[in-house]
């Protein structure tokens, strides 16, 4: 079953003098619980199409359908709520409210979806647990490390079971011990929990891990392999 | 809700030094804005209240025309009928009738020039209260002065010593006669203090050869702020060949000298709020643009851009709200300390103060009104300076915010 359509993909940047195709075309199709990496170099147009895939931007053509959801047809306030309830999202940097502790900041998107104070609190306790950091529940973003804020915002995404989980570049800022820790958990989420991740980097390190890769050139689809 | 409180509260902590520093700036300038306000506010409400209460009245009913020449020529007389009927008005708490002019004084060698009352003592004790004024004999009687105590040093008299009065009478007339000090009173306007002289009614008048004629009959209302109502109800009592003049008429310059010095004040208090909404404001951008990013993760997964604008609005407005606050509740027991225990002014700023009929002391006025004002015009940069941060949440892109 896909969780994830993409139909001709497009997006252009055109606001600046030269209009930037940043994806150019991309059809591509995610099923459930996969595993799947986005590689290629800076600029060739992950986060683009991440972005559009997980409803927080709009191909200029095409469209992207999750579930039976086609993403082109909701407004922008409808996005938002397709967003707090259907995609976890994992960015490379400023993932995490500065002023919330680790356990608060799980339990924020749980929280806006309306979940109980008990359930949320037991379930951010058991995510933070999942990806070690039982002991750092009442910590503050700036008391942890680069590797364990990445954590907690892994933590975050997974804990309200999305349907899927974007990250874009989540090991970007780590060290490669940091990075292999990480990719660890998210796999191990991935097996236990059964969520689909789609994620991206420009690190080898990284796709050796993973399951199926993709990799874009210039906006475009160059290899689609899986292993 | 509770969790986006908390946010807000936690967000306004997160720059300590930058939430106490716009927190202290607002303060200080709430501070200064009401300790200027309260100092003018007073020393305005006293000068007028004093020229009121000690000098003109709320009204007073002329003949037309005296009050541009003030000469004694220009005396009116009044029907009794009219003048109780005008005492009977229902604002109208008293009616004094008197006959004012200039004179020189003399005792010995020593002249000078005042201004002679004639006035029925009792009416007018109600009208200034003239009576508790007496520091030194007794209050005045037909056949008797009761003298300012300018007066009285200058002349170096005291009472029980007689003044000899020389001036012009009704048409012409010489007028001439001596009267024994009865006692001594003391104003606290130096410029009155200075020049006056109380006598009877009748002494004025006969002193004056103007048997039965008044310069005015002087109102003091219950009510001040009723002065037009009443005013137009004296104005229909009395017949044609009347005026019937508000205090603010004939005090002028010093209506005017406090609208100019007012309009200072207002000024002074305008650049005083423009710096600080600067710094306010720029506070708020600067809290803002560093935190687009983060504004734009938490609107990527899932918060409503319409939830966050409230928070950073609310943190915003806090801040000065803070700031307002403090600044008003530390203002309250200062001022409250000095309108009690007004500071007395010596010298040169005595003089001038005395010069434009203000009493020599900063006095401040705890007018619940002025704190409402610093308070509403802070109020209004608080609300303007935190539409900008809920303008920027509202017009997030997420997607470019996180990249910028
Ligand atoms: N807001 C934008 N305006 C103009 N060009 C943009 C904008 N965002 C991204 N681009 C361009 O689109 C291309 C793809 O960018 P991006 O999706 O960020 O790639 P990647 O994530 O693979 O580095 C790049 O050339 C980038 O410069
Ligand atoms: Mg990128």
């Amino acid at each position: 079953m896909n969780v994830i359509e993409t139909k001709d993909l497009k997006k252009v940047y055109d606001e600046s003098a030269v209009a930037v195709t940043a994806v150019d075309g991309v059809s591509l199709s995610f099923e459930k619980g996969e595993f799947a990496c986005l590689v290629g170099p800076s600029g060739c147009g992950k986060t683009t199409l991440l972005n559009m895939i997980g409803g927080l931007d709009e191909p200029t053509e095409g469209t992207a359908i999750v579930g039976d959801v086609d993403l082109s047809e909701l407004s922008s306030r409808e996005l938002v709520d397709f967003r707090l309830r259907n995609v976890g999202f994992v960015f490379q940097a400023y993932n995490l409210i500065p002023v919330f502790t680790a356990r608060e900041n799980v339990e924020f998107i749980m929280h806006m979806q309306g979940m109980p104070e008990k359930e949320r609190k037991r379930r951010a306790e058991e995510v933070l647990t999942a990806v070690g950091l039982g002991d750092r529940l009442d910590a503050r973003p700036s008391e942890l490390s680069g590797g364990q804020q990445q954590r907690v915002a892994v933590a975050r995404a997974l804990a309200p079971k999305p349907k899927f989980i974007i990250a874009d570049e989540p090991t970007a800022n780590l060290d490669s011990k940091s990075t292999g820790a990480l990719l660890d958990m998210m796999l191990e989420m991935n097996r236990e929990e059964k969520i689909t991740f789609l994620f991206s980097t420009h690190d080898r390190r990284v796709t050796e891990r993973a399951r199926r890769l993709v990799t874009l050139e210039d906006g475009k689809v160059a290899k689609d392999e899986r292993r | 809700m509770i969790t986006l409180i908390k946010l807000a509260w936690r967000n306004l902590w997160r720059n300590k030094r930058r939430t106490l520093i716009t927190v202290a700036s607002v303060f200080v300038a709430v501070f200064l804005a009401l300790l200027m306000r309260s100092v003018q506010r007073a020393m305005y409400d006293t000068a007028l209240d004093n020229a009121v209460r000690l000098s003109t009245g709320h009204l007073q009913v002329h003949r037309e025309g005296y009050w541009k020449d003030k000469t004694i020529n220009k005396t009116m007389t009044i029907k009794d009928s009219t003048r109780e009927k005008i005492a009977a008005i229902e604002n109208v708490a008293v009616a004094a009738p008197r006959l004012e002019s200039f004179a020189l004084v003399s005792s010995g060698p020593q002249t000078k020039g005042a201004a002679v009352v004639g006035t029925d003592p009792e009416i007018e004790n109600r009208l200034t209260n003239l009576r508790e004024k007496v520091v030194e004999g007794s209050y005045l009687e037909p056949g008797g002065a009761l003298v300012a105590s300018g007066v009285a040093e200058y002349l170096k008299l005291g009472v029980g010593d007689t003044i000899v009065l020389l001036g012009q009478g009704y048409h012409g007339s010489t007028a001439a006669g001596a009267y024994p000090i009865v006692g001594v009173f003391e104003y606290p306007m130096k410029e009155l203090n200075n020049s006056m002289i109380y006598l009877a009614l009748d002494d004025a008048q006969y002193l004056y050869a103007a048997p039965r004629r008044l310069t005015s009959l002087t109102l003091m209302l219950d009510d001040g702020d009723d002065l037009e109502e009443t005013r137009e109800e004296v104005v229909a009592t009395l017949g044609e060949g009347y005026e019937t003049l508000p205090w603010q008429e004939m005090n002028r310059e010093l209506v005017q000298f406090i609208r100019s010095d007012n309009v200072g004040g207002i000024i002074m208090l305008a650049i005083l709020y423009v710096v600080v909404a600067f710094g306010v404001f720029g506070s708020i951008v600067m809290m803002t643009l560093e935190r687009r990013k983060e504004f734009g993760v938490m609107v990527a997964v899932g918060l409503r851009k319409g939830k966050l604008a409230t928070i950073v609005f609310f943190e915003s407005i806090f801040v000065t709200f803070v700031g307002v606050v403090a600044g008003s509740v530390g203002a309250i027991p200062i001022f409250a300390y000095f309108s009690a225990n007004p500071i007395p002014l010596t010298g040169e700023a005595a003089s001038a103060y005395e010069a434009f009929g203000f009493p020599p002391a900063i006095l401040f006025s705890l007018d619940p009104g002025l704190f409402l004002n610093q308070a509403s015009v802070t109020a209004v940069i608080a609300l303007v300076a935190a539409v900008y941060p809920a303008f920027v949440v509202m017009n997030l892109q997420a997607a470019r915010a996180m990249r910028a």
